[in-house]
């Protein structure tokens, strides 16, 4: 006879045997591993004062990459922030700039084109962005499929065969770094071009910026010149409130950029 | 027990099995939480090998050192030293090889723009780039590589 009791019982007992296989799954990976010296962690250096705006990085990543060259997305951009003498910002990122930045013409896309005359800049300056392969990035946290993860190197990654292309990560990334791949319909972002760095090379922005804006290290290294430079001076990460721990950083970062 | 308890029961069962079973044959083997733990590092382990072996395009300019002795000379003497073959030709990728990494060669005056055209800005690194404010002052009409080798464009001993 089954009493209202029993059912209760042996419910409890279904539900527990059925969270079973996700224990086990849960468990078949290596536990997070305590950062040993061998291990490297990757992070970025980017110095906001070196970059001219020439847009060789966009350029060399979307070639690298494959990411569609006349498509308006990209992994890498550059913004220019030009300040003017009554406190307001002017800022744009035409193509990504892709072709770089040739006019004084301020082109933000649908929203206009303004022309600064050279007499009210107060200050101007380049900023390269790029994913920030955060500690705790928010983009993994709302997969719902576990199709973009983090390495133990702290790269993170979307897996395309997996992405089924809801656009949560694209929603959740503070920085707004991810798009969808025009070809492949799947969340799209910088892998700091990990395949580059297994080889021995740098990526391939790195490589393109004649100007040394762009760096690239390994924190776990305590000799490495970008970490000795992250460690000894005073560097900056975008929107750091988030509490992503963001690994790109900046020097002679400005109060205007968000 | 009674029948119209029992019957809906194994239909549920039933179902719930089928749902494993399918998960057991569509999620892969290499499904896990890796090193970052379960919130971070849930995924399948086959991708991370498909990224590490992306093709890789930019060969670096120490690539073209052999093949092209004399622009591989002439830049290095020159201020464009710092700016890579592959910037202004494009990714070498497993060029001269193959057909299809035939290297550009662009001679329009928009590719020496991203640098030479003058922007007002006097504390960034580009407003100390020698150039023009209006480029289409300076020898209109013509390109840059008429009057200025791109690997060596400084003109008479300056
Ligand atoms: C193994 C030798 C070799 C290396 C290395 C090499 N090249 Fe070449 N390159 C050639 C040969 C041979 C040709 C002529 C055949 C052709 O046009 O494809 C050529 C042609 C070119 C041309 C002219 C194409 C044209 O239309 O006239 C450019 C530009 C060029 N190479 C750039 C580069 C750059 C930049 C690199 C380094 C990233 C490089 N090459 C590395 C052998 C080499
Ligand atoms: C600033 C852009 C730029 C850079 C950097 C550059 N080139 Fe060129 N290169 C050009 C242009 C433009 C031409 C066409 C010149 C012409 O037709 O007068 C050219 C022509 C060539 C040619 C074919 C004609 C010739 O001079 O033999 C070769 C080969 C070549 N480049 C190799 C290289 C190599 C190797 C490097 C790196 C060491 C390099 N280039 C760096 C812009 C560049
Ligand atoms: C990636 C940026 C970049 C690009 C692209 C570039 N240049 Fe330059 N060029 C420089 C820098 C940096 C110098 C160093 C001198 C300076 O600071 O003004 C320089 C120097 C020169 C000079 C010498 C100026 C002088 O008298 O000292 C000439 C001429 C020149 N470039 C012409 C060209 C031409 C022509 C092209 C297109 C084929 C070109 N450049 C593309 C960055 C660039
Ligand atoms: C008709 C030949 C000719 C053409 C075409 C030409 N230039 Fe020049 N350029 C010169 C001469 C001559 C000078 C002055 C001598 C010098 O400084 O080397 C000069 C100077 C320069 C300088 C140095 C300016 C300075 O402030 O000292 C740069 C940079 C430059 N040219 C870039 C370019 C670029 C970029 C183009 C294409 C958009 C171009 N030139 C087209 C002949 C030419």
């Amino acid at each position: 006879m089954l009493t209202r009791r029993n059912f209760l019982k042996y419910s409890l007992a279904g539900a527990a045997g059925l969270a079973v296989p996700a224990t086990i799954k849960a468990s078949t990976g290596t536990a997070p591993a305590a950062g040993t010296a061998t291990d490297k962690r990757w992070v970025f250096l980017v110095d906001s004062t070196k970059c001219v705006g020439c847009g060789m990085c966009v350029k060399a990543c979307k070639n690298e990459n494959e990411v569609p060259y006349d498509a308006n997305v990209s992994r890498t951009w550059v913004e220019r922030y030009v300040v003017t003498k009554d406190g307001k910002v002017h800022a744009d990122s035409p193509k990504a700039a892709r072709d770089g930045f040739t006019t004084q013409t301020i082109d933000q896309g649908h929203h206009g084109k303004e022309i600064i005359k050279p007499a009210d800049i107060s200050k101007a300056f380049f900023v390269p962005k790029l994913c920030n392969h955060c500690e705790n990035p928010a983009c993994v946290q709302v997969c719902p499929v576990g199709a973009t993860y983090q390495t133990k190197e702290g790269v993170v990654l979307v897996d395309r065969t997996w992405c089924i292309g809801c656009g949560y990560c694209i929603m959740a990334c503070p920085y707004g770094v991810r798009f969808f791949h025009p070809v492949y319909h799947t969340a799209e972002k910088c892998t700091f071009c990990v395949h580059r760095l297994h080889a021995g090379l740098k990526p391939a922005c790195v490589e393109a910026c004649p100007f040394g804006a762009r760096q690239i290290g390994n924190r776990n290294d305590p000799n490495d010149p970008v970490t000795k430079t992250i460690l000894n001076n005073k560097v900056q990460v975008l929107k750091e409130e988030y509490g992503t721990k963001p690994q790109v950083y900046y020097l002679g970062l400005s109060m205007e950029v968000k | 027990m009674k029948n119209h308890v029992f019957r809906p029961l194994i239909v549920v069962i039933g179902i719930v099995l089928l749902i494993l079973a399918a998960r057991f044959v569509y999620v892969p083997k290499d499904f896990g939480s890796y090193e970052r733990g379960y919130i971070y590092s849930w995924h399948r382990q086959g991708d991370e090998n498909f990224w590490n072996k992306f093709t890789i395009k930019y060969q670096g300019k120490e690539y073209c050192k052999d093949c092209h002795e004399k622009n591989f000379t002439s830049i290095n003497k020159s201020p464009h030293r710092i700016i890579i073959c592959e910037n202004c030709h494009g990714p070498a990728i497993d060029h001269p090889s193959e057909a299809r990494s035939k290297l550009v060669i662009d001679k329009s005056r928009e590719q020496c723009y991203r640098c030479h055209v003058k922007l007002p800005y006097p504390d960034t690194a580009r407003g100390r780039i020698k150039g023009f404010l209006d480029p289409e002052q300076h020898n209109p009409g013509m390109e840059c590589v008429t009057c200025h080798d791109p690997h060596d464009p400084k003109l008479g001993g300056a």
